[in-house]
């Protein structure tokens, strides 16, 4: 084990880039149970959906094309699932939710294989976020800093809007008591809707940031999908400042756990979770008190 | 449910007695989807292409079964035994994922029919576990990465991190390496097996590797995670001050041109590059090229050679599943890989193994073969296997 500074910072940032991913989508998750008490397992399938239309655009108009038009053309999937099956699934119980969804899951990653092949896609790291940046000591490359940078203008950007504006306000209400909130003469359905929309974007938008740190490949929907799960777990069902902090709880216990704990990294975001489940059930910052 | 069980029954008499003998029906056994679907076609198309280009060589006509394993191995076992019972093949082949192959192990030995291994790479599979009707066309994880240690050490290189997913594949390619690697006198200075298939970001353990002391990192990655890898050890910038070394299967040419630049200058050993220079390969390359579009991958080459092993025992005169099996273990030839042949103590393939280097070139990356490392057989690994018989 090492003492030297810039070990421990770049570890640090490490963890930050893996929260901050697992935040883009987790956030969109979260929000979506949280207003609509639905539970959308194919939420990592959109994210790999994401990273493929990102892959697709990049190799016609270039990285910040596919970077723009990815989430557009994700959350387009979004309005047809909402339209095709979500809608009707509102009142149907979370258990033929989970069904519909989790099946959803494997239709899409057979899509992908159909449309994209077997074979694992790339893109590269744009021109601009090529190469590191030195900073505190270290030298980090600079396509990871942007998406921590990514991450941290989308929460504020969130935050801002779910706490400062007419419209957070409305989705507040909304998953404090939809009853009440369409008594006061909100469309809940129609917030449903802008809010599910903007989820699948997201979760676009971080298949899109992941694709050139990563492969491009039909699984990983899946991949991405347990962590995300456990992050708003962790982090409470239906809020921001849950979805920030589970997320920085996985980052963290993740990244840290393989440095220092090789051994138990794989178990030891398990056993946290299960800690969460047995001492807090609802979350560290449940959206409901 | 009684009716189709006896129209299977009367399939499976008449497939019997109209077979001739010089009729072989094969069951290609192969992952058509999930996760090594890529490499599940790759190796049908090899197959086929080997049937193609040397089947006019034998007497024998050729009948091909597909089945799906979707990689679970109680899935796969499942279609073994109705290729085995009900479809009544002389022969298996196939066979990508270790899982299954050791699900299907005991069936395949039990019911005596030959089964030519064209990817799974597990030690055991010729080694504790070995079968008389078990032949390996591909290559096992030992033999991939043994000749490496020496090697490595021989080009100067004494103090290694080495990284590789926690399964049995990785484990077994990474201990091979350092087991000759540390008898020449190198020092593995780091170890990390992180999470088969949970593991995307490996930047904490790059940052893990760069801080060790090492001269050079070795490790054994494959398909996604081989791409992830490759980008994000070059992102990182380690490639100029900490060499990548790896198995072959690092930078295979399947998707060599997914990982980019990032891969130029990775060092790696495999039993096939496109780019070895014979006359068989030459015919290869440019079959597969012609049907497929692109330069075929060492997954392409294994089903290339195990259509050509089953060609080979044809032409010894083999006929039905017992004399396959035996013909099979003496199968030797000249192919893309070079000289191959089968060990008859463990029925493991004896290949020479290549260390090469990706450059860039006018037609994208390619292999530039650094060295051709001599063939050696596995150690036999407590097989125990009565010799062959004719």
């Amino acid at each position: 084990m090492t003492t030297d500074l810039g070990f421990w910072t770049l570890q640090a940032l490490n963890a930050l880039q893996l929260s901050m991913l697992l935040f883009l989508l987790s956030v969109g998750l979260t929000v979506i149970f949280g207003l609509m008490h639905f539970v959308n397992l194919a939420h990592g399938a959109l994210y790999a959906l994401g990273a493929y239309f990102a892959a697709s655009f990049a190799a016609i108009w270039g990285y910040w094309a596919a970077f723009l038009l990815a989430p557009v053309a994700v959350a387009g999937v979004g309005v047809l699932l909402y339209s095709g099956f979500i809608q009707r699934m509102r009142k149907s119980g979370p258990m033929a939710q989970v069904l519909v969804t989790f099946g959803l899951i494997f239709v899409l990653l057979d899509l992908t294989r159909i449309v994209w092949g077997d074979l694992p896609l790339a893109i590269e790291v744009p021109a601009m976020l090529g190469g590191r940046l030195a900073f505190l000591g270290v030298e980090y490359p600079t396509y990871r800093l942007f998406i921590i940078v990514l991450g941290l203008v989308v929460l504020a950007g969130l935050a801002f809007v779910l706490g400062r504006t007419q419209i957070g306000a409305m989705i507040r209400a909304g998953v404090d008591n939809d009853e009440m909130a369409a008594c006061l003469g909100i469309n809940v359905e129609r917030l449903f809707f802008c809010v599910f929309c903007v989820g699948c974007a997201l979760a676009g938008l971080a298949g899109a940031v992941a694709a050139p740190l990563l492969s491009v490949s039909p699984d990983m929907g899946l991949q991405i999908l347990i962590p995300t799960l456990i992050v708003i777990v962790i982090g409470g069902l239906g809020s921001l400042k849950g979805a920030v902090a589970g997320s920085l709880i996985y980052g963290f216990v993740q990244t840290f756990g393989a440095v220092l704990a090789p051994q138990l990294s794989s178990v030891l975001i398990y056993a946290l979770l299960a800690a969460v489940l047995v001492i807090k059930p609802v979350g560290l910052f449940p959206a409901k008190g | 449910m009684k009716t189709t069980t006896l129209a299977a029954i009367g399939l499976a008499t008449t497939i019997a007695t109209t077979a001739t003998a010089e009729d072989i029906k094969i069951g290609l056994l192969l992952p058509y989807s999930g996760v090594y679907a890529a490499l599940g076609n790759e190796i049908d198309a090899g197959f086929a292409l080997g049937l193609e280009q040397f089947g006019g060589e034998t007497d024998a006509t050729f009948e091909i079964v597909r089945e799906d394993t979707e990689v679970k191995p109680p899935v796969a076992l499942g279609k073994a035994k109705k290729l085995i019972l009900q479809e009544n093949v002389d022969v298996i082949a196939g066979i990508v994922s270790s899982g299954v192959l050791g699900a299907i192990r005991d069936m395949v030995h039990g019911a005596g029919v030959p089964l030519i291994v064209a990817n799974a790479g597990n030690d055991e599979a010729t080694g504790a576990d070995c079968s008389p009707f078990i032949t390996r066309m591909s290559f096992s994880n030992g033999q991939v990465n043994r000749p490496m240690g020496t090697w490595m050490y021989e080009q100067g290189v004494r103090k290694v991190y080495t990284l590789a997913p926690d399964y049995a594949a990785g484990r077994q390619m990474i201990e091979a390496f350092e087991a000759t690697f540390t008898a020449a006198g190198g020092e593995i200075v780091g170890q990390d097996f992180t999470p088969f298939q949970k593991t995307q970001d490996f930047g904490p353990y790059l940052t893990q590797a760069k801080s060790s002391g090492a001269d050079a990192v070795y490790v054994f990655y494959a398909g996604g995670e081989a791409i992830s890898f490759v980008k994000q050890y070059d992102s990182f910038g380690l490639k100029a001050e900490l060499p990548l070394y790896g198995s072959g299967f690092l930078t295979s040419s399947l998707y060599v041109n997914a990982q980019g630049p990032a891969a130029e200058g990775v060092i790696a050993a495999s039993h096939y590059v496109p780019t070895i220079e014979n006359d068989a390969n030459a015919v290869f390359v440019d079959g597969f090229t012609a049907k497929i579009g692109r330069a075929p991958s060492e997954f392409a080459v294994q089903g290339y050679d195990a259509a050509r092993a089953l060609i080979e025992a044809t032409k010894a005169g083999a006929t039905d599943r017992a004399s396959l099996a035996t013909a099979l273990r003496q199968v030797t030839f000249d192919g893309p890989r070079g000289t191959l042949s089968i060990d008859p103590a463990t029925n493991n393939i004896v290949q020479p193994i290549y260390t090469y280097e990706t450059v860039a070139s006018a037609d994208g990356l390619t292999q530039k073969i650094l060295a051709q490392l001599p063939s050696e057989a596995d150690p036999a690994n407590g097989c125990v296997m009565d010799p062959v018989s004719n």
